[in-house]
């Protein structure tokens, strides 16, 4: 076979592989073909990777006429049982709970990884014909979205993880510097971009030091750029990286001229940039909003002062008194939120709601689409906890069926019922679409203590006197109030 | 701008095109694994860097090829085995519904 045709087979397998994740993606629109969507992407990319390996081995190819290296093989092979494993590892032991800091760890890598393909690419062609105009071009915005997605995907998974403070850190001077870090990056861009169509000269050396300062100017702005947001926004954030990393991928494959890095990263771009923008629909916030950061940072308690704020009284109900409203009301919907996911309470609710399933009530669970700490992350929660599917339901289809519910029992959400979004046109959340909780006959808390939640406002429901706060832990208090309904 | 750029830059162009298509018809409850599954997608850099590794011939060149396919094959392979495992649990949720509950939910996602 000659070489051409060889590359004509390679050729056709990227295609395939990027149908693959097409149809694969496509497949993840319902639940029912999910898993086989996602399989099948794994198979596109199993077979890219395969047929990319076997044909940089043949001595035609022309990355490396004659055949690739026996250390390039090794790099290949080991790099791959290492990173191939050290991600299994984390992917098989990574609890549910703790998911969305494993998929922005992830981000961090595939956007560093393309940044170095981009760098090492750059080293190669430095002060050669093949460095055009429009690679170098190419080139820094790899090395500059896979840089800022490499530090900012890193300290979005320490702030979700604990490493990282959750609040917004704002130190002196960081919008200087994340100004001068821009402009550093905009400056290397068209240094190298004139340096390479040959109006300016500057040697290798001065062209490296330049994509340097590149890279440390992307690496510091990904790290002011997520730092100043609030560890709640943290979803928002890790999908605009996820985005960014698919960017980041297809800007190495044009510096690399491969066609299916480049659909691949569109791809994720594309998908990454509709998602992170339907959550901040969910949020009621824009997306620059949210990047500028700082909420929740307490100045936003001052629109809390609306009507009805005040004067009411805080009602604290027993354990006893809440298990047999529990037990004897016709209709239940639990309402969870992220204190739910952080307690690990996904089980305790399960028991409880099978209990009252015993006793012939009827449960169903409202999900709130930012419910968690991703969209649809309660969801998995949930799932994993084994609740029946039918009875999780999006806001929109449960919302006219509070005022038909006995007993709404809300467990670690806050901001997402608050009825000041709905009312007071002063609250910072208000306009945000929420969960009507307050039209149910009766509404359990169970709540850690009267502490706002990430939007810094204090929540009206409380002071509502259909509601009955129990505080405690998410598990704890479940756990107890199953054993309090079990003897009834 | 060379042919094959220019060829590049409308392949760039549609598949952003199909991206946002594909993902704007997927409902909320799977926007979690979506992601996750978006995320293993990217892991394509590690062709890239396998790419790299082959052209690559000084102990720099090495040394960068060697941590992009570090790199890449953790995006890759973690991605798809956690995604999958979110997945299976939707699954065997189904599994457990009643005929009568399945039909309402799929007459449901049908809209």
């Amino acid at each position: 076979m000659s070489d051409q045709a060889i590359y004509t087979f390679v050729f056709l397998a990227w295609l395939a592989a990027a149908a693959a994740f097409v149809i694969g993606l496509h497949q993840m629109n319902s639940p029912a073909t999910a898993r086989r969507g996602n399989q099948l992407s794994a198979a596109g990319m199993g077979l890219a990777a395969v047929v990319t390996f076997l044909w940089l081995l043949t001595p035609g190819n022309f990355i490396r006429p004659g055949g690739m290296s026996a250390i390039a093989i090794a790099i290949i092979a080991i790099g791959f049982v290492i990173g191939g494993g050290a991600g299994l590892w984390m992917a098989r032991r990574v609890a549910m709970t703790a998911m969305p800091q494993l998929v922005s760890l992830f981000n961090a890598v595939g956007g560093g990884a393309a940044a170095l393909v981009a760098i090492d690419d750059f080293l190669h062609i430095a002060g050669t014909e093949a460095l055009t105009l429009d690679t170098s071009i190419f080139v820094v915005l790899g090395v500059v979205i896979g840089g800022v997605t490499f530090s900012g995907s890193l300290v979005a998974s320490g702030k979700l993880q604990g490493i990282v403070p959750g609040q917004p850190i704002i130190f002196p001077g960081a919008r200087v510097l994340t100004g001068l870090t821009a402009i550093v990056a905009v400056g290397g861009l068209i240094a190298l971009a004139l340096a390479a169509a040959g109006l300016i000269v500057l040697t290798i050396e001065i062209q490296l030091i330049i994509l340097a300062l590149v890279t440390a100017a992307a690496l510091i702005f990904g790290i002011t750029l997520v730092l100043p947001i609030g560890g709640a926004d943290m979803p928002v954030v890790i999908s605009l990286l996820n985005s960014f990393t698919g960017t980041a991928a297809a800007m190495a494959g044009f510096v690399i001229g491969n066609p299916v890095l480049i659909i691949a990263g569109a791809l994720v771009g594309a998908a990454g940039g509709i998602l992170t923008k339907l959550m901040a629909d969910a949020m009621n916030r824009s997306l620059a909003n949210i990047m500028v950061g700082g909420f929740g940072t307490g100045d936003a308690a001052a629109g809390a002062g609306g009507p009805g704020a005040e004067g009411g009284a805080v009602r604290q109900i027993g354990l006893d008194d809440a298990a047999i409203q529990l037990a004897y009301a016709q209709k239940v919907i639990v309402v969870p939120g992220y204190g739910l996911a952080v307690a690990q309470a996904q089980h305790a609710v399960r028991e409880l709601a099978d209990l009252l399933e015993e006793r012939g009530v009827d449960v169903s669970y409202a999900i709130h689409p930012v419910a968690g700490r991703m969209p649809g992350h309660m969801n998995v929660l949930l799932a994993e906890a084994n609740v029946p599917y039918p009875q999780l339901r999006e806001m929109d289809e449960i919302n006219p069926e509070f005022s038909r519910t006995d007993v709404a029992l809300v467990v670690g959400a806050n901001d997402v019922t608050n009825p000041a979004a709905r009312s007071n046109p002063q609250s910072p959340i208000y306009g945000m679409p929420i969960l009507d909780v307050d039209n149910a006959r009766s509404i359990i808390v169970i709540k850690r203590s009267m502490r706002p939640g990430y939007a810094g406002i204090d929540n009206e429901l409380y002071l509502n006197p259909k509601t009955g706060m129990l505080f405690a832990d998410a598990r704890d208090g479940l756990t107890e109030l199953i054993a309090a309904v079990k003897q009834i | 701008m060379s042919p094959e750029l220019l060829n590049a830059l409308a392949i760039f162009v549609l598949a952003i095109l199909v991206g946002f298509e594909v993902i704007s018809k997927v409902p909320a409850t799977l926007h979690t694994p979506l992601m996750s599954g978006a995320n293993s997608i990217h892991g394509i850099v590690m062709v890239g860097a396998m790419i790299i590794a082959a052209a690559a011939d000084t102990p720099v060149s090495y040394a960068l090829a060697f941590i992009a396919m570090v790199f890449g094959s953790a995006n890759v392979v973690g991605g798809y085995v956690v995604t999958d495992r979110m997945l299976q649990m939707f699954r065997r949720r189904e599994a457990k519904v009643t005929p009568e509950q399945a039909e309402t939910v799929a007459s449901s996602e049908g809209n």
